[in-house]
């Protein structure tokens, strides 16, 4: 048993990582602004194609696309931001919720005129390395220390620079950041932007092992909403903690059972943590 | 009062603009109906070349053939290659001026929509189709489910139906009379397989199985697991994965910890090429894999060193060698173009082998042609008779179908064969089973 559970155990583990990274974006912008973003999972899929794009049309090398993808993500959610959200960020949550249900639709539509919904592939490996019993995949372990360093990045961007505690700042208390002559609407702007950079680099790590779809985000941005929750709403550190549990999970149930019941298992565990511990396993906002 | 009412009635209006709107549009419109054949031109009656007290009057008749393909969606590779095998045919019939019936020539116009892969368009297409578009005749999508969902509405609206791209036995198991088979069904596909893997290391005991959990696929290995069973192989695995996985992680871990010999299984294009890709990624220990579907298709061979030694069934293969010399010698009649004919007419047209799955799109046709010029009419009832007493060689192979109320349709003339791809540095097809079609020793263990 050890022999299977041990393989499954640490492919879980590298996948929970990309899953963490891209909740980290939704977590973040729920944190600072409460706004549920439900355009996340497009903009995940927006990652995957942007990779494939630069990597197929022109032969980038897939991780130096990560950083134009990630440029691209800040840019675009920068511009959601504006066009979407800015108006409606004081009122009631389903504005916001429709709002951005919106982009997702705009964005669907948008990516299934252009790609339709036929399966991409990033043909592109780094090998595998063996670790005795163990083959890790390149391209998953290669994701897994992108997703930490991104996460360090982030961290230390919120907690060191200027702009990033204007992010915290707004997060605890907008009306009396604003009153110390912080500019709110650009610090809510750029943690959206952030949200969706987060979000489009997971897509771009993906893309590296896995076939895609214009709708392949979607299925990541519900595994994103159960990492969410069981990390603790608005901690960003937490949906990388609730990436690697999820990722654990989804990992090893299969030694166990058939696949068919990670969804079943994962959704129960979603609807006990809400009913047992709402804030979440590490509650704190950003 | 009336104020609300003008506003309802507008927004009426304007609900049924947009659902027009958004109503489909069909990729191509019939230009004739059937209902209306046009007179034959003057120039084409062939009236000087017969006797004048046996002048013929020939009049044109186009009849309308409905289907749908999936120019989207995760069977958009191979539902494509259908398409353009059926595209082929219709081409090749329109160079003849079509075909006689009685005193009509036949050719047929189509119309067809993108199903999007999706069951659910499938039986909303159909019934337009069958409704709506008023078509004569209809062929299948491709893929065992989307055909599943397309029987039910050729069955009843009393359409006759060539099913392509569509094995799975199940469909014919349930009373049907108007579906027809073109491939080999499901029950058969992997029996093959288990036969060379004996012929090649009578030592093998342990096989795995992990497929695709749906219809098609399950049927399949259903049947190839008992026929494992009864060689006296011990089935160290068997599971399944659900549509549309992209993360074989942990069946590959399985695998891995049962240890078998030899794997068999997959599903469909994607998954397949995908799971392929994982298993060679992995360095799994394998001697023998075989998987549904993706080896054969010609795009398999992107996947470069992870296809090398991946043995998959097909339909047909531009190697196979069905000749009228062939069918002579079986005693059945030959329809149709030759193999060659037919692969170098599709590379023109195409600019790419065709795989089986275009062979079979253009079988469907022929079929449907063969029948309606034995039955010397296009009634569906004659059609239906003239299908059952079908007993036929073409390029394609036999074709010939169960007329039992058990299984009425199934494809029972039919047989696989079975290709591997070899050579890492000019990786190409070879032929590998059965003995008397093979083109090339099966390479094994795996290198």
């Amino acid at each position: 048993m050890i022999g299977i559970l041990l393989p499954s155990l640490v492919d879980g583990l590298l996948l929970g990582f990309v899953y963490g990274l891209a909740a980290m974006g939704l977590s973040l912008i729920w944190g600072v602004m409460n706004v549920i973003n439900l355009s996340h999972g497009p903009i995940i899929a927006m990652g995957m194609f942007g990779v494939y794009l630069l990597f197929s049309q022109i032969g980038m090398n897939p991780y130096l696309a990560l950083i134009v993808v990630a440029l691209a993500g800040l840019l675009a959610g920068v511009l959601i931001y504006a066009v979407a959200v800015h108006r409606v960020i004081n009122a009631p949550h389903l504005s916001t919720l429709l709002a951005t249900f919106s982009v997702n639709m705009i964005l669907i539509g948008v990516g299934t005129a252009i790609f339709t919904v036929t399966p991409y592939n990033v043909d592109f490996s780094l090998g595998s390395v063996s670790l005795g019993p163990l083959q890790l995949l390149g391209t998953r372990l290669a994701a897994a220390v992108i997703a930490c360093l991104v996460t360090g990045l982030l961290y230390l961007f919120l907690a060191r620079t200027r702009q990033g505690k204007h992010i915290r700042a707004v997060a605890n208390n907008r009306v009396a950041a604003e009153l110390m002559g912080i500019p709110s609407a650009r610090a809510l702007a750029l943690s959206f932007g952030l949200g969706t950079m987060l979000a489009a680099i997971a897509g771009g790590l993906i893309a590296t092992f896995f076939p895609f779809t214009v709708l392949s985000g979607g299925g990541y941005e519900l595994r994103s909403f159960v990492i969410v929750v069981l990390g603790g709403l608005g901690n960003p550190l937490g949906a990388l903690f609730g990436g690697l549990i999820l990722g654990t999970l989804e990992g090893v149930i299969p030694v166990f059972m058939e696949t068919t019941w990670v969804p079943v298992l994962e959704f129960v565990l979603f609807v006990l943590l809400i009913l047992l511990r709402p804030s979440g396993l590490l509650a704190r906002r950003v | 009062m009336r104020r609300v009412s003008s506003s309802v009635l507008a927004l009426l209006m304007m609900f049924a603009l947009v659902l027009g709107a958004c109503a489909p549009a069909p990729t191509v419109a019939p230009e004739t109906q059937p209902e209306e054949p046009a007179p034959a031109p003057e120039e084409e009656q062939p009236a000087e070349e017969q006797p004048a007290e046996q002048a013929i009057e020939l009049t044109e008749t186009s009849l309308l053939l409905g289907y749908t393909a999936s120019l989207t969606g995760s069977q958009n590779v191979s539902s494509s290659r259908q398409d353009n095998g059926l595209q082929l045919w219709i081409d090749h019939l329109n160079a003849m001026d079509g075909f006689q019936v009685g005193n009509e020539m036949v050719t047929f116009d189509t119309v067809s929509y993108d199903d999007e892969s999706s069951s659910e368009r499938v039986q909303e297409l159909y019934t337009r189709l069958a409704t709506e578009d008023n078509a004569d005749f209809l062929i299948s999508p491709y893929s065992s489910g989307l055909t599943a969902a397309s029987s039910v509405i050729a069955e009843q609206y009393g359409k006759v139906m060539i099913t392509t791209g569509a094995a799975s036995d199940s469909t014919y198991k349930l009373g049907y009379t108007g579906v027809y088979q073109t491939y080999t069904p499901a029950s058969s596909y992997l029996t093959g397989a288990l036969d060379l893997l004996q012929h090649v290391d009578s030592a093998v005991t342990r096989v795995a199985f992990v497929h695709e959990n749906d219809q098609f696929s399950t049927d399949v290995v259903t049947a190839a697991k008992d026929y494992a069973e009864t060689l006296g192989y011990e089935v160290v695995l068997f599971e399944g994965y659900d549509s549309g996985t992209t993360d074989f992680g942990s069946f590959i871990n399985k695998i891995e910890a049962a240890q078998p010999d030899a794997l068999l299984g997959g599903g469909h294009f994607q998954d397949g090429s995908t799971f392929a890709r994982q298993l060679y990624e992995k360095q799994i220990d394998l001697a023998f894999v075989t998987l549904l579907v993706a080896p054969p298709e010609p795009d398999f061979a992107e996947l470069g060193e992870a296809a090398a030694g991946i043995i998959g069934p097909s339909q047909w293969e531009p190697l196979a060698q069905f000749t009228e010399e062939s069918a002579a010698e079986a005693g059945l009649e030959w329809f149709g173009p030759s193999g060659e004919e037919f692969v170098a007419d599709y590379i023109a047209k195409y600019d790419e082998e065709p795989s089986y799955h275009s062979a079979g799109g253009y079988a469907a046709g022929l079929i449907l042609q063969k029948a309606i010029m034995d039955a010397g009419s296009y009634d569906p009832e004659a059609v239906k008779a003239a299908l059952d007493a079908m007993d036929i060689l073409t390029f394609y192979g036999r074709i010939k179908f169960d007329t039992s109320p058990e299984a009425h349709g199934l494809q029972i003339g039919h047989s696989m064969v079975y290709i591997q791809w070899q050579d890492i540095d000019d990786l190409h097809k070879e032929v590998v089973w059965p003995l008397e079609g093979m083109t090339a020793d099966t390479v094994y263990p795996i290198p």
